[in-house]
């Protein structure tokens, strides 16, 4: 049985995805900024899919900024609306859960002379807003917190941090690249300005993402070019990328968000049956509905997810030994975890694809893998898992 | 990660050996890898023939990557009918050789199954002058 449970790293494409990018891959090729038919074809079919995007967060379409994807995004919406308000201010703060996206741009706005804040999580992956209030400043130009984090799938309260930022008068952006379409969030009521997403996260194509931008938000533009994308992103737009995104937006239903959380309890339940394990992240609708992520002790999850590759289960791991740098994935670290428990930490991370019958099959392998590896762990003496 | 493994890694990763312990061993050697944080117990067994010390069995337990259980898997193949000696002088690029070659980064795992198995070696000879 082939299992593939590393949909936080992509997902399989929709056939019905495939099916709507076919056409633009082949005979409607044309250049969205060219005036002849051709490129009237692509500029219609470019704006239909923006109209279908913004219409899922209750957006404008103008609203709406095609990327190649979710790191495009959190480049464009932290730089830009760092560069665009450098006259008001040197100071950014966001969280130390965040992708390596937003993370890495902060650090290298770090030494361009930003002040950068990376607020503390809880044990189960939270910030606290009495912190991020007081760690606001007149010199506070952004507030950048993910949404539901692609490790534990914590899911951060936004509508609590919009209204923080709002008060405050800062920009606030989200990468809600592992929660869109998971977690809904309508723009006219979350006060939130720019939020990151991707498509190959929702069973669309890899390469293209969207940044929302608020009307009214300032930002420069981080690639020089032509007037794309309403002079925000320079480029010839991938149409076929968008129909496809478009496509995967419209092909999420509401039974979808049940189906997978049932799938993602089972395994939970399943596998917490095995002793000395532990979630890392938040249970319940505060998770997101497609991630598990569990520590199972005296083990080391490069070992462990090989071992699950071999019978055909796809997973991933943070534990220091599967990394280049050989550190701990830093969430595990931020969520207080030690290197060596942080070691057997497994991320199972599903979709709308996945079955019951792949669950069952998966809790009966984890058993079977964790109890070999146990046995020739030296961590284990004592303990009869 | 997979593919950064040789064929010979990926079968003594899948079917370790020698892994386990030997109770009332000669020498024991528990060492950490200040790298990552991995694990590893190395148990011998030693036999005296003739006038040679001789490692007549030896077992492992290992607490690591796929590298760390794989390197601790052949360096028991390795040492296993050697003598004292002769044990004391396999490094880790033997172990990494006899694996078909391990990635960079891994190299400290098959450090880390000579420095288990140079510890035990130690503990068996201080056991010895104890008497
Ligand atoms: C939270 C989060 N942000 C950003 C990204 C990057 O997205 P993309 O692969 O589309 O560049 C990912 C994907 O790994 C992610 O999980
Ligand atoms: S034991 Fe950690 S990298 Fe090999």
């Amino acid at each position: 049985m082939k299992v593939y449970l590393d949909n936080a790293a992509t997902t399989m494409t929709d056939p019905g995805v495939a099916k709507a990018m076919q056409p633009y891959l082949t005979q409607e090729f044309g250049n969205a900024s060219s005036l002849h038919q051709f490129g009237r074809e692509a500029s219609g079919a470019l704006d239909q899919a923006r109209v279908a995007i913004a219409k899922k967060i209750n957006a404008e379409p103008e609203e709406i900024i095609f990327t190649s994807g979710g790191t495009e995004s959190d480049n464009l919406a932290i730089r830009g609306v760092a560069y665009a308000n450098k006259n008001k201010g040197n100071h950014i703060i966001t969280s130390t859960i965040e992708h390596p996206a937003v993370l890495n741009t902060c650090k290298q706005l770090e030494k361009e002379g930003f002040k950068i804040s990376y607020l503390k999580v809880d044990k189960r992956g939270f910030i606290d807003f009495e912190q991020l209030k007081k760690e606001i400043t007149d010199k506070t130009i952004l507030v950048s917190i993910i949404h539901a984090n692609n490790e534990i799938g914590t899911i951060q309260e936004i509508e609590t941090i919009a209204n923080i930022c709002k008060e405050k008068k800062i920009v606030f952006h989200s990468d809600a690249v592992q929660s869109f379409t998971k977690v809904h969030i309508d723009v006219k009521k979350t006060k939130i300005d720019l939020i990151s997403f991707s498509a190959h996260k929702i069973h669309g194509p890899n390469g293209i993402g969207a940044l929302y931008l608020r009307k009214g938000t300032k930002i420069k533009k981080q690639l020089e070019g032509g007037s794309q994308e309403f002079n925000l992103r320079a480029g010839t737009e991938y149409v076929a990328g968008a129909v496809g995104f478009a496509k995967a937006v419209e092909l999420v239903e509401d039974k979808h968000y049940s189906y997978v959380k049932q799938l993602r309890d089972q395994l939970i339940k399943g596998l917490e049956e095995i002793p000395n394990c532990q979630l890392n992240g938040p249970r319940g609708d505060s998770r997101v509905c497609n991630n598990a992520n569990i520590i199972f002790n005296f083990i080391e999850g490069e070992a462990m997810l090989l071992r699950l590759d071999m019978k055909g289960i796809a997973v991933s791991t943070g534990s220091a030994c599967s990394q280049r740098d050989l550190k701990p994935s830093h969430v595990l670290t931020a969520i207080g975890l030690k290197a060596a428990v942080a070691h057997g930490s497994i991320r199972f991370t599903l979709s709308r694809f996945n079955t019951t019958e792949e669950i069952d099959y998966t809790i009966k392998t984890v058993k079977e893998v964790v109890k070999a590896l146990r046995e020739i762990s030296p961590l284990r003496r004592g303990y009869n898992g | 990660m997979a593919d950064l493994y040789s064929k010979k890694v990926m079968e003594y990763f899948q079917k370790p050996k020698n892994m386990g312990e030997i109770e009332n061993a000669d020498g024991i050697g528990k060492v950490g890898n200040p790298t990552c944080g991995d694990m590893m117990y190395v148990y011998i067994k030693v036999t005296k023939k003739d006038d040679k010390e001789i490692i007549s069995d030896i077992r492992v337990k290992t607490f690591g990557c796929v590298a760390a259980i794989a390197s601790s898997s052949v360096t028991t193949e390795l040492v296993k009918g050697k003598t004292i000696e002769e044990a004391e002088k396999i490094s880790k690029d033997d172990v990494a050789k006899a694996l078909g070659g391990l990635p960079p980064v891994k190299m400290h795992c098959s450090l880390l199954s000579i420095d288990a198995l140079k510890t035990a070696i130690n503990d068996y000879r201080e056991k010895k002058s104890e008497g």
